[in-house]
């Protein structure tokens, strides 16, 4: 557990000294929202209608934005071969990467998806329930991420292959978080999509890291 | 002569369909340094990685104290440092952190003392405090080298460590390897330059060359 804090605490002190992540990913997010009330004409009513969806995807592709980066670095430099050969579960190491990977982007996503609901014009009713997706989302799209991330190592061209293997597997975090926001704004419970994002993130918790060490060993050999 | 404490028997390496080497086999004693020597392709690098558990052999075995090395890679990885060509130091992390992390992972209850000890030993105290992208190649390749020292491990791998240093940090590894043997340790190293190994057993991989 330990060793989990050590590696949380260095990628994390990481992103702090570089930055760029973190503000790269936000940033995406806001300027790709921002262009959608220019893009679909400033009637509320339409904006109110796709505003779930449009904060979801585009939280996906900004999570996914940063995904190639996760392990790479560490394969480049050297570093992941010997964290395989740290003395402890592999999967321990890749859970600390992926909780730092969610620390400096999702949350910095949520961060500022309140804000771009409003002005998405998404109903009061909704905004506590679209907190509610991205919190019980995003991690699981780190998860998944981390396994397409650790997959694509040694590929020539990455990135796209990266986002061609990983996007398929977020539509039903996709689904079922657009679904409860909506059903938060129609006011119709939201208790079913919650539970069902929360069953995703459980089933990943554990399936995503042994996919992941997997391939970062595959990678390394 | 003490008992051999790791040993290898036929081992083969094939890298895709390329077969590297066969039938190799080697036994190092308590205290013993294995120098591994051949032309550069001949597989060196392989049978460390190997050794270490980074790669698979397709026949043979490895064994600790008489017990084979089965499918434990934490008890195998917690005996071992493993010393590549690339030194895994993060640019923009100082020269202290860098250590730290790799000595935590390796030990998580490492002591603050035995790090500055280490950066001591390869006198790197005055950069200390230093980001490590500053470093020059043989100064991060002493930083690389510190790890042994920051965490024990009985087992060194080293994939020419000598590349990069100047004649006293040479001079400063033969005493770190001496003094690890002299406690029991022991050292596979591969080099390219004479190394001053009392006792040390060569290994020419030439001759499990396919």
């Amino acid at each position: 557990m330990t060793r989990l804090w050590t590696i949380v605490q260095r990628d994390l002190r990481l992103a702090l000294r570089q930055g760029s992540d973190s503000l790269m990913v936000v940033g995406f997010f806001v300027l790709t929202v921002t262009l959608f009330p220019f893009g679909l004409g400033p009637e509320t009513n339409l904006l109110e209608r796709t505003s779930s969806g449009i904060l979801w995807v585009t939280a996906l592709l900004a999570s996914m934005l940063s995904l190639d980066r996760l392990f790479l670095a560490d394969y480049e430099d050297g570093s992941l071969e010997l964290l395989t050969l740290t003395p402890t579960t592999l999967e321990i190491l890749v859970i600390g990467k992926v909780m730092a990977h969610w620390l400096t982007t999702a949350l910095p996503v949520m961060a500022a998806a309140p804000i771009l609901a409003l002005l998405l014009h998404l109903q009061e009713d909704g905004f506590a329930t679209l907190m509610l997706t991205l919190l019980l989302g995003t991690p699981t799209l780190s998860l998944i991420g981390a396994m397409g991330a650790a997959l694509v190592l040694g590929a020539r061209r990455g990135g796209v292959l990266l986002s061609l293997l990983i996007l398929p597997l977020y539509i039903p975090v996709l689904i079922f978080a657009v679904g409860a926001v909506d059903a938060a704004v129609q006011g119709l419970p939201v208790k079913g999509h919650l539970l069902i994002l929360g069953g995703i993130l459980l089933a990943a918790l554990p399936l995503a890291p042994l996919a992941t060490v997997a391939a970062v060993r595959q990678a390394v050999e | 002569m003490n008992a051999a404490i790791f040993s290898a028997e036929n081992l083969t390496c094939r890298r895709s369909d390329h077969l590297v080497f066969r039938g190799l086999g080697f036994e190092v004693p308590v205290g013993g340094a294995l120098i591994l020597l051949g032309p550069n392709g001949s597989g060196k690098s392989s049978l460390l990685r190997l050794l270490a558990g980074l790669l698979k052999s397709e026949t043979g075995s490895l064994s600790w104290g008489g017990e084979k090395l089965s499918s434990d890679r934490e008890a195998h990885a917690g005996r071992l440092h493993y010393l590549g060509h690339q030194d895994a130091l993060k640019p923009v992390l100082t020269v202290r952190e860098n250590l730290l992390f790799w000595a935590r992972l390796h030990e998580p209850t490492v002591a603050d003392a035995v790090v500055d000890a280490a950066l001591a030993a390869l006198t790197l105290t005055s950069l200390a405090d230093l980001p490590a992208k500053l470093l020059s190649a043989g100064q991060k390749r002493r930083l690389a080298l510190s790890r042994l020292l920051a965490a024990k491990a009985p087992l060194w791998l080293l994939d020419e460590p000598s590349v990069g240093l100047d004649v006293a940090s040479v001079a400063r590894l033969e005493a770190m390897i001496a003094e690890h043997r002299s406690a029991g340790g022991i050292v596979i190293l591969s080099t390219h330059v004479e190394l001053d190994l009392p006792g040390a057993e060569q290994l020419h991989l030439g001759s499990f060359a396919p």
